[in-house]
């Protein structure tokens, strides 16, 4: 069987895809990859569907070796990687020959990273998506000794990059409004609006909860609703005025009001801020919002047209520009470093 | 128990999509409206509603509002929700009627004469009342497949207790503010846990994953600890499903 074989893992180390949509009325929420835009950019990388598989890792990666040659990609956070004690840069794709080794050491910025392989993870879909959901007991954490099975590549090229996206430190999110964002008085929105959160170190893949100095943001009136849906990026705010964002794995329904909804284009922003990162909330008219997720569904779409190749040795990268001017041959519109 | 001056509402749920709403407060007749009026959008299969629910006094349509205008979809729902008063609706054929054998009471149940107690009720009338009321699935939710049922009389608006139960097992039937809830796995819970059944409400595994469905009736039938012991022995439920028409 074509797989990777885990010699070693990390404690968080899950497979994940774009999630388990369609059950909202059954009670399952749609689970899948916290950082949904590093799916995308591994899938620019190797040239293939969204859609495929991949391993989300949390803290640390682990040992796996390619029973097949493999192209792999490295997205989400940044972590050590190394293939056949050779360093591998993050953000990159990269090819694993048969029988290498390739080692995920602990994360440097961020908090989900992403392994993901030529023709993707083809473990168990349980209606219908491998995303591991384990509190609903679809799927499990990788255990050392699993072989996750990969399906077949129709290839292509490796030692490609993308330009490094600046969502790993926390920052700016931008919110629209939720059904119950008007039950908040005017000076609660006003001062959610103006705090500094801090990602406190209790989040995981249901919700992130987000610290702050002051009162909290309680409001009596939204205080006695009747449960009801959630969406991903739900900013819920809980009876002691504590807000969460939730997340990928939150419940289908709540009963604590929303003072806005994440929107999803910032929410990688929120999944990747690492305990202690600030994060500020700017409320957006649902226009806007729309607006802003429109241009960022553009961007994720040209995500396969932004891949450069990957340049190892800056010593050599100006030996190549020093050449070029010499001869005189190159035009001055053509890129040599975006042909490889 | 109706809200005959509760006008719905329709909200935007961030970007992901619309919720009608039918009341402020979880009654049996916004629930009711809830479930007819999403069975009557879903009938009209829209292509920009990617899936729908509903919760316990709302109904919710998955749309894409990056893509799709809110205005323009908002209009269409506010149409449907004007053709009628929804609260007389009908519920969608095609429900089923499910009648779940589950012990009351005994070491399998503790919380049965607690709860009786609660609500003012002697045990065979508070017995009578659990086995003698046809409920509704009003949602699902909390877990995978895991329904509140109601609506169960006047006399059972308890409260949840202050403190949790800390292992309520899966199949339990735990009753609080006039609802009933089959667990669908071992939870903590301030509800009381008046019932044990076999019923498993979440089978990945299965052809039918979800059994249970919101607008589906569930009436339980009272059987013995040994019977309940006999059932799980067989790795069955004793459950018997009849579609209404």
């Amino acid at each position: 069987m074509r797989g990777l074989v885990v010699h070693q893992v990390g404690p968080g180390v899950a497979v994940q895809d774009l999630g388990r949509p369609g059950f909202l009325a059954m009670g399952l929420t749609r689970g899948g990859a916290a950082d949904v835009r590093a799916v995308h950019e591994g899938a620019a990388l190797l040239g293939q569907s969204p859609d495929c598989a991949v391993l989300e890792m949390v803290g640390t990666g682990g040992t796996f070796e390619a029973s097949e040659d493999m192209r792999i990609a490295l997205t989400g956070a940044m972590m050590n990687a190394q293939i056949d004690g050779a360093a591998a840069a993050w953000n990159a794709s990269h090819r694993v020959p048969k029988g290498g080794q390739l080692v995920i050491g602990p994360t440097r910025t961020g908090t989900y990273g992403y392994l993901h392989v030529g023709g993707g993870f083809e473990t168990p879909a349980p209606l219908g998506s491998r995303a591991t959901h384990q509190s609903c007991g679809l799927g499990a954490l990788v255990t050392a000794g699993d072989v996750l099975p990969v399906g077949s590549d129709r290839g292509g090229d490796v030692g490609l990059t993308l330009p490094q996206d600046a969502r790993f430190e926390g920052g700016g999110v931008r919110i629209v409004p939720s059904m119950q964002t008007l039950d908040f008085a005017d000076d609660i929105r006003a001062r959610f609006a103006t705090t500094e959160f801090r990602r406190d170190p209790r989040a995981n893949r249901q919700g992130v909860r987000l610290d702050s100095d002051g009162a909290g943001f309680a409001n009596p009136k939204a205080l006695s609703i009747v449960s009801e849906v959630i969406v991903q990026g739900d900013i819920q705010i809980t009876g002691d005025g504590t807000p969460f964002v939730l997340m990928a794995e939150s419940q289908t329904t709540g009963g604590y009001p929303r003072i806005g909804t994440v929107l999803p284009c910032d929410l990688p922003r929120v999944a990747q801020a690492p305990a202690g990162a600030v994060l500020r909330f700017e409320f957006l008219s649902l226009e806007d919002g729309r607006d802003v997720q429109a241009r960022a569904n553009a961007d994720w779409a040209r995500l396969p047209a932004s891949v450069v190749p990957l340049v190892r040795d800056p010593a050599m990268m100006q030996d190549l520009l020093k050449y070029q001017l010499v001869s005189g041959a190159v035009s001055a519109t053509h890129s040599e470093l975006d042909e490889g | 128990m109706s809200e005959p001056d509760f006008t719905p509402i329709i909200r935007s749920v961030g970007l992901a999509g619309v919720l009608v709403t039918f009341g402020d407060r979880a009654t049996d007749s916004a629930n009711r409206a809830a479930i007819a009026f999403r069975g009557a959008v879903d009938a009209l299969a829209w292509p920009e509603v990617a899936e729908s629910s509903s919760t316990l006094v709302s109904a919710f349509f998955r749309v894409d509002l990056a893509e799709h205008s809110y205005d323009a979809f908002r209009a269409r729902l506010a149409d449907v929700l004007a053709s009628r008063d929804w609260t007389q609706a009908g519920l969608p054929a095609g429900r089923a009627l499910w009648t779940i054998p589950a012990v009351f009471g005994t070491d399998r149940a503790p919380q049965f004469s607690e709860a009786a107690e609660a609500a003012g009720l002697t045990d065979a009338a508070a017995l009578a009342d659990l086995t003698g009321t046809r409920l509704r699935v009003l949602t699902l939710g909390f877990a995978p497949g895991q329904p509140y049922l109601g609506t169960l009389g006047a006399a059972w608006d308890i409260p949840r207790q202050v403190g949790l139960t800390p292992n309520v097992p899966a199949g339990a039937l735990v009753a609080a503010v006039r609802q009933v809830c089959l667990f669908a796995k071992d939870t903590p819970t301030g509800w009381r846990h008046v019932g044990q059944s076999a019923f498993a409400c979440f089978r990945p595994d299965a052809d039918v994953p979800f059994p249970l469905a919101p607008g589906d009736e569930v009436q339980f039938s009272d059987i013995s600890a040994a019977e309940l012991a006999r059932i799980e022995a067989h790795g069955g439920d004793g459950a018997v499903r009849e579609v209404l028409g």
